[in-house]
């Protein structure tokens, strides 16, 4: 196994949940690795503050896949106070670890929400996440 | 499971009549080369014996060869003892920018110890451009060290140029450059002849054919200064102490006669699968994009670019098939930094980390191919439709 990549991990690289395009998005949140080139495009759906529903599109390694599979999962159904509480040692644990070299891509993770949260508050409130921008690339490795 | 092992740039499995040729030195004679009794003297005659061999595959003489530990090793000991051995007639070091770390970093060691490293650049099929290498060749370069072929790439380069240009730069009787090449991915596989291609130092390794792994050589041409590796006793001229690799080097030795008995064919093997692959991976995978040139490359290799995906995905939904590749992809490189051979033949950087390279050996079969073939393109799409990079 790549890395030394848990069991998690792997299942969710297979069989990704919650992988591909959403038809009107009410946020989309588009992050970009500049070090190592990732990828990663998360979709949400909000409906009286919840997120309804979420998917993801990921240019990545296995990590980069399954973290956003991962993250899609633990947010689908949370109010968005709950859903920007999940960090991205919150996916690390529920993947059940991940290589060090690899922990930059849950943080890619947590930036996507968060550009799809905030995404959606411009959109409805015309005011962003305050002070949110995405992790310097340096952060989480 | 079906295994269809595609990485021979990385690894190959020891042929195994070389095997058979190392165990008597295994688990049989144990004796040390530099003594005088028996033992000695049958593990010293082996070792001759292997230089012969190993000799003959490079058209070398026995005493020019130098055992090693790997290509790595070569590697280094070229590059650091030729340049601590030339640094009275200049600090000058060319080499090109689609080089092994085994190469570069050294280099870049020697730049911090005050040596001035030039990269010349290549084209688009990754081949170094040979006006700038005369270019950059002045009175104060002392050595030039060149990859014979790309592991990334596949690219041969032209070496008997290459060295022409080296020659003819320094026309008033001054000493030219020194002249090394890391043949690693090439020597075994290609016919490399060190005489005809006029090279100094060139560096070997058997594993790239069927050889065991950790054992290696430098082929210095006869009165070559270089500074010693290891210093101690009085093994490999003294140039590289230490107990021999005595199984190893008879390892390496029959390896070497076997890859040069058998080339012919090998190669008519593999050009056929080389062919077959880049044939049916131009039909069903549309969005491959071959790196390296087309006709100067080893015929073990076909590499390139995928559009949108990244390789060390491929490589994983692969490994499930139970078929082996390798990627230069950053997201497997210990740096996380996109591959420089890649970037140097000027792919795109958004295309870069899909790249993946298949190689194949003499015990591939063009079933193996027709299963990579089948396996390989839904893959691709799968990733596809994953990425955000591909629209629609």
């Amino acid at each position: 196994m790549p890395e030394g990549y848990s069991e998690k991990v792997m299942d969710h690289f297979r069989n990704p949940h919650n992988v591909g395009e959403m038809k009107d998005p009410d946020g989309i949140g588009h992050v970009g690795n500049p070090v190592c080139g990732d990828i990663m495009e998360m979709y949400i759906k909000v409906k009286d503050n919840v997120i309804t529903d979420a998917k993801f599109k990921t240019f990545g390694c296995g990590a980069a896949i399954a973290t956003s599979s991962m993250m899609t999962d633990l947010v689908k159904g949370k109010t968005l106070e709950e859903a920007l509480k999940v960090s991205n040692r919150a996916v690390v644990e529920a993947l059940e670890g991940l290589p060090p070299r690899k922990l930059h891509c849950s943080v890619l993770a947590e930036d996507a929400l968060k550009g799809a949260i905030n995404d959606y508050l411009l959109k409805t409130t015309g005011k962003g996440l305050p002070d949110w921008k995405p992790h310097e690339e340096s952060e989480g490795h | 499971m079906t295994t269809v092992y595609l990485d021979h740039v990385a690894a190959n499995p020891v042929d195994k009549r070389v095997a058979e040729t190392m165990m008597p030195y295994i688990s049989g004679n144990y004796g040390n080369p530099s003594a005088l009794y028996e033992q000695g003297r049958i593990a010293a005659q082996a070792i001759d014996k292997a230089r012969q061999q190993v000799a003959s595959l490079i058209n070398a003489k026995p005493e020019e060869i130098i055992f090693t530990s790997c290509g790595t090793e070569s590697n280094n000991f070229a590059l650091h003892g030729l340049a601590q051995a030339n640094i009275k007639k200049g600090k000058h070091i060319i080499t090109s920018a689609i080089e092994h770390f085994s190469i570069h970093h050294p280099l870049k060691t020697l730049e911090k110890q005050g040596f001035k490293v030039t990269q010349v650049p290549v084209d688009g099929n990754g081949i170094v451009k040979l006006d700038e290498l005369k270019k950059a060749i002045t009175p104060e370069t002392i050595l030039i060290s060149i990859t014979h072929a790309s592991n990334e790439i596949g690219t041969i380069e032209p070496i008997a140029e290459i060295s022409q240009i080296i020659r003819q730069a320094t026309g008033d009787g001054r000493q030219a450059p020194c002249f090394h090449v890391d043949a690693v991915q090439a020597a075994g596989v290609i016919p490399v002849d060190v005489q005809t291609l006029g090279i100094d130092a060139l560096s070997l390794a058997a594993d790239q054919f069927y050889g065991p792994k950790g054992i290696a050589a430098l082929y210095l041409k006869k009165g070559t200064r270089i500074l010693p590796f290891l210093e101690g006793g009085i093994q490999e001229g003294g140039k590289r102490s230490g107990t021999e690799n005595v199984s190893g080097i008879v390892g390496m030795g029959k390896a070497a006669e076997l890859a040069k008995a058998e080339m012919k064919e090998r190669t008519a093997l593999l050009k056929k699968l080389q062919k077959k692959l880049m044939d049916g991976l131009k039909t069903k995978v549309p969005t491959f994009h071959l790196t390296g040139d087309a006709e100067q490359r080893l015929p073990n290799h076909v590499s390139g670019c995928v559009e949108f995906i990244e390789g060390e995905s491929m490589s994983m939904f692969l490994d499930m098939e139970g078929i082996s590749v390798s990627t230069g992809s950053a997201c497997v490189s210990k740096a996380l930094k996109a591959s420089h051979v890649l970037l140097a033949v000027g792919v795109a950087r958004e295309m870069v980390n899909g790249s993946i390279v298949f190689s194949f050996g003499k015990d591939t079969t063009e079933a193996d191919i027709d299963y990579l073939l089948e396996k390989f393109p839904p893959i691709v799409e799968r990733l596809q439709s994953m990425s955000p990079l591909k629209k629609g």
